[in-house]
C-alpha cells in the first residue's frame, strides 16, 4: 500500500514551513523528526502525560493526539520559541530560580501549558495553578517547586515588585 | 579554602538547556540512514512457542530485516547475573536469567518474540502485524502463594520449583525474646510497589562504524560503564571499541538499569549486521510490560515487646514476587529484610524470605528498592503494639530509637553491599522531635482533633520513621581537568537522570579550585570520557562519585599550587587560589591564571621533573568501606471523606538527616519527588494482573500517577550527622522521600476513621479509596456475623 501524502503549510515559532507528510504522521513526530524541533517531548502518546503540549494558534494542544496534516494553515509555538535574545521567558526563568525541573523531560509541556494559562489568568491562586498543572505529569519534582515557580512567574509577568 | 558554593542552594547549571529544548535526550539522536526497530511482544504470559513466521513481514515495503531468537544464532544467550547474591550462609539462589528474545517458552506477557527493522517506526509497527505467531498457552503462575503449592506449574520447568531464592538471616534469639515478652503480635502484611514510570520511556540508538570497528550506543541507562562492558563481551569486541553514552535521561528511579535489556542486547548487534544505525524508542504501553517493575511481598511478621513497649524481637517470614527471571539477584528482598530494622533497637531478629518466580515482568529495584516493604511491616507492628499497650504511637517509637551514643550500630545481618549492616552514624531523637513539633503533634491530638471530630470531620495524624542504607560501593571515579581557557571539566562514570549532578559536583570543584560554579562543566555517562564506574543507584551518586570528584579536585588544587610556587619561586603556603587564579598572599597583583598554569603543565619544550604528570588534571577514585545510613521521620495530617474515602492531605512534614548537604535546594527537590512517588505508591499505583498474567491497567489513563492536585505542599527540615565513611560526610538522599509514605497513610486513615476502635486494621498498600471501602465493608460484615 502506498501511503497517501499531503502537502501542508504551517508556521512554527514564526518560521514558515511547507512539507509533504504522510496522512498518519503524528504532529509530535512531525515536529520532532521532520522539523527537528526535538524540544517537544513525547511521554505517553495517549494524551495523558502532557509532555508533548504545544500551542496551536495560542491554545495548548497535545501534539501526540494530532496529526501533522491537521496543523495545515495554523500557527504553532513550541518550547524552542519561548526564549528570546533578551533571555529566558519569565516562566522559564522562574522554573530555573525555583528548581522547578529535575530531569527536565516533562518541562517543555509544562512551559507551554503554563505560558498560555498565565496569559489567560495573570493572577492565579495556588489552587488554580495546581488545577492548571494537573494535566501535566511530572515524576521528579512533586510539583511544589513548579507551583512556586508559576506563582513567581505570574508576579513577574504582571510587573509586580518581586 | 573558602566554601562559597558547597552547602549553598546554587541554581542548576543544566537548567538552561532543559528549559530551552536544547538538551539531547535519546529520541533526539538523529543519524543519516537510520533504521527503526519495533518489538513483537507476547500477548500471553506463559506459552510454548510453536512457530513464528516472519515471511509476510519481510515482504512489506520498507522492512529491512526481521529477527527471531533463532536468527540471533550464537548472539542469543541469557543475560549475566547483574548482582550476585550476598554471602549469607545457607542461601539458596536459583539463577534463571532473561534472554534477548523468547525461544521455545514465553515466560511473561510483553517478553519479546521478534524484532522488525524498517525504514521508519511506522512501517516497523505495521509489519509487527504481519508476523504470524503460533503459541500454545500454558497455565500462568501469578499468585506467589499458589506458586509454591505442590503441583504448581513451574515458570522454569527445568528447575522443578518456583523458588528463586531462600534466605534466612538472624541476630539474637527470637524464640527466647518472645518467651520473655509481655506481648507478642502477629499479622499478615501485603505491600505492593509499582512501576517507576519515568516520563521518558527507555530507548537505544546503536551505530556501528565498520571501518573504525567501533560501536557507539546511546542508551537511557543509569549504568553506562557496565552496559559498555557487558555489550563489548556479547559483541565480541574490546571495551575500547564500544562507547556507551547516556545522554540527558528523563527520569530513571532504578529500572533504567539492566544487563542487558533485550533492546540493549540486540540493537547494537543488528547495527553491526546491517552496518546501519538503528533506533528503538519504547512506547508507553511497552514500558508497562517491557521495563522492570517492583511489585508485591507478603509478610507474616511477629513482634515481641515488654509491657512498656520496648521491642524484644521481631520475626518475619515473607514471600517476594521476583517475576519471570532474576538477573538482578536479591537486592530488593535483601533491602526489605534489612530495612525492616529501622531506627530501632531490635535485639532479636529472625527473618526468612522466599523469592518466587512468576509469569510476570521482572522485578528490579525502583526508588526505595524493597525498603518500603520492610518499613511498612515494622511501622505497622509498632502502631498495633502502641494500641494494644495503650502507648502513644510517637512515644512507642521514641522508646525504641537507637540512642545517639550507640553508633556505629551493628545490626549484624548482611546488607545488599555484602557488608554487615552497620549504621555508621545517627542521632535519631532530635529528628523525631522536630517532626512532632512541625506537625503540631501534641496540640493536634489534645485540641485540634477533638474539635474537628465534633464538627463531624475525619482527620487523622500519623508519624513514621525509617533508616535508609545509602551510598554503597564499590567505587566511582572522576577526572578533573583545568582547560587552557581556565574553565574546568569534570568527567565521571555515573549516569544522571535529573539529580542535579551538573551542579552539585560543580559546587565541590568550584570551592576547591577557586572558580565559579558556572565555569565547571560536568560530563556524566559517556564511557569515552570516563572509563570506569558502577552507576547511579542506591542513593549513591553524591556520596561515592561526589567524594571522587572532591579527591580529584583536591589533587588538582595541589598541582596548581605546586606549579605556581615554581613560577613565583615561593612556598605554596604563601599562595592563595581564588577567582580563577593563584596569587601571592598580600600581593594580589602578582598572580597567574589557572588556564595559564594548565598550559605550563603541558610544556612544548624543556624537561619536566621525574614523576611529573602532565596537564593540570587528576583522576581519583573513591570507594566507601560500606554504605552510609540516612534517617528521617515523616508526619502527616490527612482528612478522609467518610462516605467516599477520598483523601486530602492537610499537612505533610519531612525531617531527615542525610549527613552533610552539598546543595539544599537540590536535596529538597529529591525529597519532594520521593514523597510524590510514595503518595502514588500508598494510594493509587497498583499493577493489576488477571489470573492469566495480563496487566489490566497498562496505560497512564488507568495506572494513575499523582498530579499537582494530589501532591501536597511539604514542610521540610533536616539535621546533620555527617557520615564517618567518606571525607565529605555525605549520606544519600535520593530514595528517602519515597520510603515511609505507606505506613504513614495507613496510620493516618486508621486514626482519621477511628478504625482501631472498630477493630479494623489496614495491613496493606496501596490503599485506594475503593480498597479502603472494601476493607471496611468486609470488616463490618464479619463484625455482623460474630
Amino acid at each position: 500500500m502506498q501511503p497517501d501524502r499531503h502537502e501542508i503549510a504551517l508556521s512554527v515559532n514564526g518560521t514558515s514551513h511547507r512539507r509533504e507528510v504522510e496522512s498518519r504522521m503524528l504532529l509530535s513526530d512531525f515536529l520532532r523528526h521532520e522539523l527537528m524541533l526535538a524540544g517537544t517531548h513525547v511521554g505517553c502518546e495517549h494524551g495523558v502525560c502532557g509532555a508533548c503540549t504545544i500551542l496551536l494558534d495560542g491554545i495548548p494542544v497535545r501534539s501526540c493526539l494530532m496529526l501533522a496534516v491537521q496543523s495545515d494553515g495554523h500557527e504553532l509555538s513550541t518550547v524552542e520559541g519561548l526564549a528570546s535574545d533578551a533571555g529566558l521567558h519569565p516562566v522559564q526563568q522562574a522554573m530555573h530560580e525555583h528548581h522547578g525541573l529535575q530531569c527536565g523531560y516533562c518541562t517543555p509541556g509544562i512551559l507551554m501549558t503554563m505560558t498560555a494559562y498565565l496569559k489567560d489568568n495573570p493572577s492565579p491562586t495556588e489552587d488554580e495553578v495546581r488545577e492548571a498543572l494537573s494535566g501535566n505529569i511530572c515524576r521528579c519534582t512533586g510539583y511544589q517547586n513548579i507551583v512556586d515557580a508559576m506563582l513567581a512567574a505570574a508576579k513577574a509577568m504582571r510587573g509586580d515588585a518581586p | 579554602m573558602t566554601t562559597r558554593f558547597f552547602g549553598a542552594p546554587v541554581k542548576r547549571n543544566e537548567d538552561k538547556k532543559l528549559l530551552t529544548g536544547q538538551a539531547l535526550f535519546i529520541d533526539d539522536v538523529e543519524l543519516p540512514g537510520m533504521l527503526h526497530a519495533a518489538f513483537l511482544r507476547s500477548q500471553v504470559a506463559h506459552a510454548r512457542i510453536k512457530t513464528i513466521d516472519t515471511s509476510a513481514a519481510l515482504k512489506r515495503n520498507g522492512v529491512v530485516a526481521v529477527y527471531t531468537a533463532k536468527d540471533l544464532g550464537a548472539h542469543w544467550q541469557p543475560g549475566p547475573l547483574l548482582v550476585p547474591p550476598p554471602p549469607v550462609p545457607g542461601i539458596v539462589f536459583n539463577l534463571r536469567s532473561h534472554v534477548p528474545l523468547a525461544k521455545d517458552i514465553v515466560r511473561c506477557a510483553g517478553e519479546p518474540l521478534a524484532i522488525v527493522v524498517a525504514e521508519s517506526r511506522y512501517i516497523a509497527e505495521d509489519a509487527l502485524d504481519d508476523v504470524a505467531v503460533d503459541l500454545e498457552s500454558l497455565p500462568a503462575v501469578v499468585d506467589i502463594e499458589k506458586a509454591l503449592e505442590k503441583g504448581a506449574t513451574c515458570v522454569h520447568a527445568d528447575l522443578g520449583t518456583n523458588v528463586a531464592a531462600h534466605v534466612h538471616q538472624s541476630k539474637g534469639n527470637y524464640r527466647s525474646a518472645a518467651a520473655n515478652a509481655h506481648l507478642t503480635l502477629k499479622r499478615r502484611f501485603r505491600y505492593e510497589h509499582g512501576i517507576s514510570s519515568p516520563i521518558e520511556t527507555r530507548g537505544v540508538v546503536a551505530q556501528w562504524d565498520g571501518r573504525a570497528e567501533h560501536m557507539t550506543v546511546w542508551d537511557t541507562t543509569q549504568a553506562p560503564v557496565f552496559v559498555r562492558n557487558v555489550l563489548a563481551g556479547v559483541l565480541g569486541l574490546g571495551e575500547g571499541q564500544v562507547r556507551v553514552i547516556a545522554p540527558f535521561v528523563g527520569g530513571g528511579f532504578g529500572p533504567k538499569i539492566m544487563m542487558l535489556y533485550p533492546e540493549e542486547a540486540t540493537l547494537p548487534w543488528i547495527a553491526m549486521r546491517l552496518n546501519r544505525p538503528i533506533k528503538w524508542i519504547e512506547d508507553r504501553y511497552e514500558h508497562f510490560v517491557a521495563t522492570t517493575h517492583e511489585r508485591g511481598q507478603i509478610h507474616d511478621a511477629e513482634i515481641a515487646l515488654t509491657r512498656d513497649g520496648r521491642i524484644l524481637g521481631v520475626k518475619d517470614v515473607f514471600l517476594h514476587d521476583n517475576g519471570a527471571y532474576n538477573p538482578y539477584g536479591l537486592t530488593v528482598p535483601i533491602n526489605s529484610q534489612c530495612t525492616l530494622l529501622g531506627p530501632y533497637v531490635i535485639p532479636a531478629y529472625d527473618s526468612t524470605f522466599t523469592s518466587v518466580f512468576t509469569n510476570l515482568p521482572i522485578v528490579t529495584p525502583y526508588r526505595g528498592a524493597g525498603r518500603q516493604h520492610g518499613v511498612f511491616v515494622i511501622e505497622r507492628l509498632l502502631d498495633l503494639a502502641a494500641h494494644a499497650l495503650d502507648i502513644d504511637p510517637a512515644e512507642i517509637r521514641r522508646r525504641n530509637l537507637i540512642p545517639k551514643d550507640a553508633f556505629p550500630y551493628q545490626n549484624e545481618i548482611i546488607y545488599q553491599d555484602f557488608a554487615p549492616l552497620e549504621y555508621d552514624s545517627g542521632n535519631y531523637e532530635p529528628v523525631l522531635d522536630k517532626a512532632l513539633e512541625a506537625i503540631g503533634y501534641a496540640d493536634f491530638i489534645a485540641n485540634e482533633q477533638p474539635k474537628l471530630r465534633a464538627q463531624g470531620r475525619s482527620v487523622g495524624i500519623s508519624i513514621a520513621c525509617y533508616v535508609e542504607g545509602t551510598g554503597i560501593g564499590p567505587y566511582e571515579g572522576a577526572k578533573v581537568q583545568v582547560r587552557a581557557n581556565g574553565k574546568v571539566s569534570v568527567a565521571t562514570g555515573i549516569g544522571t537522570q535529573g539529580q542535579g549532578h551538573f551542579t552539585s559536583f560543580a559546587q565541590i570543584v568550584a570551592d576547591q579550585l577557586g572558580v565559579d560554579v558556572t565555569d565547571v562543566d560536568i560530563v556524566t555517562g559517556d564511557t569515552d570520557r570516563f572509563y570506569w564506574g558502577a552507576g547511579t543507584f542506591a542513593s549513591r551518586g553524591a556520596v561515592v562519585a561526589g567524594n571522587a570528584v572532591s579527591e580529584a579536585s583536591q589533587a588538582v588544587r595541589k598541582k596548581a599550587l605546586k606549579l605556581a610556587s615554581d613560577v613565583f619561586e615561593c612556598a605554596e603556603e604563601d599562595l592563595v587560589l581564588a577567582d580563577g587564579k593563584v596569587s601571592i598572599v598580600g600581593i594580589p597583583e602578582r598572580f597567574i591564571r589557572l588556564g595559564e598554569l594548565a598550559q605550563r603543565a603541558n610544556p612544548m619544550r624543556g624537561a619536566v621533573k621525574p614523576g611529573t604528570e602532565p596537564g593540570l588534571e587528576s583522576t581519583q577514585y573513591f570507594g566507601p568501606p560500606s554504605g552510609s545510613t540516612a534517617n528521617g521521620v515523616h508526619a502527616a495530617i490527612i482528612e478522609v471523606d467518610p462516605a467516599t474515602y477520598e483523601l486530602k492531605i492537610l499537612k505533610y512534614v519531612v525531617v531527615h538527616d542525610c549527613g552533610t548537604v552539598i546543595n539544599p535546594m537540590i536535596l529538597e527537590g529529591q525529597i519532594h519527588g520521593g514523597v510524590a512517588q510514595g503518595i502514588g505508591n500508598a494510594f493509587y499505583e497498583k499493577l493489576c494482573f488477571d489470573e492469566q498474567g495480563q496487566l489490566l491497567n497498562a496505560s497512564l489513563a488507568d495506572y494513575l500517577l499523582p498530579t499537582a492536585l494530589e501532591v501536597p505542599r511539604m514542610e521540610l527540615d533536616h539535621t546533620v550527622t555527617p557520615s564517618p565513611l567518606n571525607p565529605l560526610g555525605i549520606k544519600g538522599a535520593g530514595e528517602a522521600g519515597a520510603i515511609p509514605v505507606g505506613p504513614l497513610f495507613a496510620q493516618a486513615i486508621e486514626n482519621a476513621l477511628q478504625l482501631k476502635q472498630r477493630k479494623i486494621e489496614l495491613l496493606e498498600i496501596p490503599l485506594s479509596p475503593s480498597r479502603v471501602f472494601e476493607l471496611i465493608q468486609q470488616a463490618s460484615q464479619e463484625g455482623n456475623k460474630t
